[in-house]
């Protein structure tokens, strides 16, 4: 597989190589399925040996049910879930193998060989979830959603408490499953990368900058360096409203009116720059496989608007800062350990809020990254207010990459021909402004897409979030959710 | 808290007068549905119709000249402009696209303005409507806009129209999304607990034909058979702005500006 380090595993010697990548200080990443040559299915674990590339792929052929390797990697828990739903593959010994996308009487529908009829049973929305049982009488459930109050992504949450006690939490996040996947399936990449934009919507960049890259990589594709440099204004830009909306969110969940009213008027600002610059609000209808569809022309306009942005950003953190009010629903709330993170597989400000060093933009540097000095902020206490504060700075740090980026911008073209190779695989990926995305694309042998996984940032940090809600306050439960700046469509895909 | 407070008086209105006066809709640059001119066409070409990605441009079943465009599927997303070789779908600044009736989305070369009595039962929620809001599988992009509609540049409470929690109290349910398997339930459960009378607005193309997530094994085509539409807003995702004019079109306080698939003259 192109764009990683590719080796092939049987099935006994899986749960060996997790434990030594364990052992090694590495990392899983995640597991997908696709269809195998043999014509059943293949699994294909994303691993990283060290925290620079290259990505390794591990090749797996099951043959039987293969081990679960959740109890080494919990993060896997979920990605095996779903294999189980969709592809039908069953997983030995899985800690929790109840469904996770699709409800109890869904066939797998993207099974090989592919059944011929599309599951017609439609989801009972009333069907028990699979909730633990709760035996103490004082325990009072409280099921909430999927339809809730305000203008909100639909999903179900179910509290257990005792009285303002949350004892535990179950978030069920798969109402609005679109099956995305399965749709790129016999696309081109053109218009696989309109998909890949409305995967989710204030992710369109890092969705459509990771599926690019993927099929740049398996392509053998080299894109101009001037549309590098774009990119990375693209994606800075798409972090900055992203950022602005979070502080703005924030405020709402600890009633400072003035504060929110703030951080939204300063993210429209933001979203109507990116109209002006692309014709798009969310920097939609730009990214293609080699480079970018048209050129953009930053003028002196842009740097003036986002210097002006950068003052007003910065004179608002600091007035958040000064808030006592706010500050106090944020320390001590939700704390998220190192080792919570790392064996649930939180990622972007949620990790390095937990004193993980680990930003892909440095690591694994695409697009003109590699040629910018990035600084990545840390904290170490876990908290909502550290989450807060990583956000607060990688909002400063932002505008300073895209100004650098202004500066040096090159001239030349921004699109090179990028001609699919029948049976190529990629792996792409990008540092969205909720933490690491990924997309493996498998092209079939007639040149259309055949696989696309993705693995988006809230995927990984929807999985983390329950464990800081646990034996927490329902009054800081909103907070805590804010603080974590989740989405439910990139999650639910 | 006085911080906030001298900050605040400080900093004055951050209202757009539009669209009560002005012109200031905060759309500057903003691309919207590419705009088909048949004139330019060229007779047997299909260019446009062969990246569509959601198939809003198909040859006409009969007429080999023209092209048939449904701005009702359309996700705006400008490939054929870019694959037209004769400028006959051009990029535009047209985004005002809510309309009535869902065969006004159509492209027709009449452009015969649908003139269908007033509902008269929205008469009396002119001055004040509340909307039930319900995402049935939307890529956060319409949600996105939607709360953008609460924040002080467009400040939508000033126009009289509300977001509320509760269905019972909800006068408009406004979808988003292509409806998935699992949100149809809930959807529908939302509407029966609304009062009558009550109406339904399908907001960006997801809702009004299912967009580019429809056809899958996880959902239908948007509200098509699923609700009774009564205003539509195709857009992906529209924007505030557009929002705005389609519920301000819905209340009779703006003029329909679409009809037979483009803005009339």
């Amino acid at each position: 597989m192109k764009g990683t380090e590719t080796i092939t595993l049987t099935v006994d010697r899986l749960p060996y190589a997790a434990e030594e990548l364990l052992r090694n200080g590495g990392r899983m990443q995640m597991v997908y399925a696709c269809p195998s040559d043999a014509g059943g299915v293949e699994l294909r674990y994303v691993a990283s040996p060290t925290n620079k590339p290259p990505f390794v792929v591990w090749r797996c052929q099951p043959t039987g049910d293969p081990p679960s390797l959740a109890h080494t990697w919990p993060l896997l828990g979920w990605y095996e879930r779903e294999i189980m739903d969709l592809f039908g593959v069953q997983f030995s010994d899985h800690p929790d193998p109840t469904r996770l996308v699709l409800n109890e009487n869904v066939p797998p529908p993207l099974a090989r060989p592919r059944p011929t009829q599309p599951p017609t049973a439609r989801p009972d929305a009333n069907a028990p979830r699979p909730v633990p049982e709760m035996a103490a009488p004082d325990v009072q459930m409280l099921p909430f959603g999927p339809v809730r109050a305000d203008i909100v992504e639909s999903a179900e949450f179910t509290f257990f408490y005792v009285g303002e006690h949350i004892l535990h939490y179950q978030p069920h996040l798969f109402f609005k499953h679109r099956g995305m996947e399965e749709r790129f399936e016999g696309l081109d990449p053109q218009r696989g990368v309109i998909l890949a934009e409305r995967v989710s919507g204030v992710g369109t960049v890092a969705h459509a900058l990771a599926f690019c890259q993927a099929v740049e990589a398996a392509c053998d594709c080299a894109v101009p360096e001037r549309a590098l440099w774009l990119r990375v204004l693209l994606a800075e830009l798409e972090r900055v409203y992203n950022h602005l909306h979070y502080f703005g969110h924030l405020s709402n969940t600890t009633t400072l009116k003035v504060g929110e009213a703030q951080g939204k008027l300063l993210e429209e600002r933001a979203k109507q720059i990116n109209a002006r610059l692309t014709g798009s609000r969310f920097l939609r209808s730009l990214l293609t496989p080699g480079g970018l569809r048209r050129d953009l022309q930053p003028k002196e306009w842009l740097s003036r608007e986002l210097e002006a942005l950068r003052a007003e950003a910065t004179r608002y953190i600091e007035l958040l800062e000064d808030s006592d009010s706010h500050l106090d629903r944020l320390i001590t709330t939700g704390v998220l350990n190192a080792t919570v993170a790392f064996d649930q597989g939180a990622t972007g400000p949620i990790q390095r809020a937990s004193g993980a060093d680990r930003d892909l933009r440095r690591d694994h540097p695409y697009a003109a990254y590699g040629s910018l000095p990035l600084i990545v902020p840390i904290r170490q206490d876990g908290d909502a207010y550290a989450r807060s504060q990583v956000r607060a700075a990688e909002l400063d740090a932002s505008i300073a990459i895209m100004q650098r980026v202004l500066l040096l911008l090159p001239d030349g073209p921004v699109c090179a021909e990028c001609e699919v190779v029948p049976g190529a695989e990629g792996f792409g990926w990008s540092e969205s402004p909720r933490g690491s995305l990924f997309y493996a694309v498998h092209f079939g042998g007639n040149g259309r897409l055949n696989r696309v996984k993705i693995k988006s940032p809230s995927f990984s940090n929807w999985r983390v979030f329950p464990f800081t809600v646990h034996d927490s306050n329902m009054m800081d439960y909103a907070i805590n959710e804010a603080s974590f700046g989740l989405t439910i469509a990139g999650c639910a895909r | 808290m006085a911080l906030w407070t001298f900050f605040g008086l400080a900093k004055g209105k951050a209202t757009t007068g539009w669209p009560l006066h002005g012109n200031a809709d905060g759309q500057q640059g903003l691309l919207g549905m590419p705009r088909y001119q048949l004139e330019l066409c060229d007779s047997g070409c299909s260019d446009c119709a062969s990246v569509c990605p959601t198939e809003a441009i198909k040859p006409h079943a009969t007429d080999p000249v023209r092209l048939q465009v449904d701005y009702g599927r359309c996700v705006v997303c400008q490939l054929c402009t870019e694959a037209c070789p004769t400028g006959a779908m051009a990029p535009s600044g047209d985004w005002a696209f809510g309309v009535n009736h869902r065969d006004d989305l159509i492209w027709s070369e009449t452009q015969a303005t649908t003139q269908q009595p007033r509902d008269a039962s929205r008469r009396p929620f002119r001055r004040s409507l509340h909307i039930r809001h319900v995402d049935a599988g939307s890529c956060n992009g319409c949600e996105s806009e939607l709360q953008a509609l609460n924040n002080p540049f467009y400040n939508l409470h000033r126009l009289g129209i509300f977001f509320t929690p509760s269905p019972r109290f909800a006068d408009l349910l406004l979808v988003t999304g292509s409806v998935t398997h699992a949100m149809r339930e809930p959807l529908l459960a939302t509407y029966n607990a609304m009062p009558e009378p009550r109406w339904v607005m399908a907001t960006g193309t997801c809702a009004v034909s299912g967009g580019v997530a429809a056809g899958g094994y996880a959902c239908g085509t948007g509200l098509e058979g699923v609700l009774p539409v009564d205003v539509y807003l195709p857009g992906c995702p529209p924007n505030p702005a557009a929002i705005i004019e389609a519920l301000l079109m819905f209340l009779d306080r703006r003029p329909q500006r679409v009809s037979g698939g483009r803005i009339a003259e």
